[in-house]
């Protein structure tokens, strides 16, 4: 399991737009590098992050090789309720890592 | 004319000695990174290297194989147990008589009282447990002085520092002491504070330490690095610290 650190209010008001910052560790390996060997080094990013509000899809972004380690995702969203916000990042090997955090609207 | 004979000395000394940076002027390499870097590091749900702290934090807690024995064992809750001690390194281990930094100190406790191969150097589970332990410092003034026992390794220490190297035939000093805030090509010089190590640097991609980043100079004036671990690496290291004594460290700083 890869560190994760999520930043979203754990209360928002009905209506109020939100940011959601996420950072995930990952080493984003282009596979345009070479190893020591000469040889390159295999690539494995992860190519798609998703974001559910509610089982509903707020946010989704395909990611590329020339994206740096470690990527920080930030974007918004509308606090419509209370419930549960999903996280997944799909990396080249078809694993995907999925976190949930809670957020009370009132 | 005992006066004169002073005044004389004085400037003799301040001739032959580079410029050293007044207390007063002192900057951390924060003040010279870009704004982005900057809010980077103060979001810690933005900054990477609080990845690494937090998978130090786990490692903190892991029962080492050989002694069974993890760092909290022993240590107990790193919050207090640990506070303000990266400010203090690196420090002389008196058993052995010799220098060490943060990650020689782990290594050190790792083989004696966790009966555990030592880390390897720069590796992530090495990074990410000076990280943790480092972090515990964050906002306190660093509290290094290279005098008493430590003296002869601070002199080494300045010596290195000030000594021309490499093909380029540069001193550390003649950078960062008499040239900061000037370009070197597209990047700013700063003066070298090891203020926030190891440090997230965004060309390297990952967590880094001050042993790292001093090789990253050496190679950059086309000297011979000095190895991992090495007395005279960590001899520079304690001078670095001794010469940044009360700025506050930043663990895990962020750096371009």
């Amino acid at each position: 399991m890869a560190r994760v650190l999520i930043n979203l209010p754990a209360r928002a008001g009905r209506g109020e737009i939100i940011e959601i910052k996420t950072l995930i560790a990952h080493p984003m390996e282009t596979g345009y590098r070479l190893g020591p060997t000469g040889a390159a080094i295999p690539r494995d990013i992860i190519n798609r992050f998703l974001c559910t509000y509610n089982g509903e899809e707020v946010f989704r972004t395909d990611l590329f090789p020339a994206i740096a380690a470690n990527p920080f995702i930030a974007f918004f969203t509308v606090a419509a309720e209370s419930g549960e916000i999903v996280f997944s990042w799909t990396d080249d090997h078809g694993e995907t890592q999925t976190e949930v955090r809670q957020i009370t609207v009132e | 004319m005992r006066v004169l004979l002073l005044a004389l000395a004085v400037a003799a000394a301040a001739a032959a000695a580079p410029a050293e940076i007044a207390p007063g002027d002192r900057r951390s390499g924060y003040d010279f990174a870009g704004p982005e870097s900057r809010v980077m590091q103060d979001d810690d749900t933005g900054n990477p290297g609080m990845l690494a702290v937090l998978q130090g934090e786990v490692l903190w807690a892991t029962k080492a194989r050989g002694a069974d024995r993890s760092c909290a064992d022993c240590h107990g809750d790193a919050r207090t147990s640990m506070k303000g001690v990266a400010a203090r390194y690196p420090a002389l281990e008196p058993a052995v008589g010799r220098l060490l930094d943060l990650e020689g100190r782990i290594n050190r406790c790792r083989g004696e009282h966790q009966g555990a191969a030592p880390f390897v150097w720069e590796s992530e589970d090495l990074l990410a447990l000076t990280a943790f332990v480092a972090y515990q410092s964050r906002g306190l003034p660093i509290a290094v002085r290279g005098d008493g026992e430590l003296r002869p390794f601070f002199d080494l220490g300045s010596e290195l520092f000030h000594r021309r190297q490499g093909q380029l035939n540069l001193s550390c000093s003649q950078c960062h002491d008499d040239n900061w805030g000037k370009r070197l090509a597209g990047a700013v010089i700063p003066q070298a504070h090891p203020t926030g190590y190891p440090v997230y640097r965004l060309e390297w991609q990952s967590l880094g330490s001050l042993q790292r980043r001093l090789r990253n100079c050496m190679t950059g004036v086309r000297a011979e690095p000095y190895g991992y671990g090495a007395p005279e690496a960590v001899a520079l290291e304690l001078y670095l610290m001794a010469r940044a004594h009360g700025m506050t460290l930043e663990t895990p700083a962020v750096r371009p």
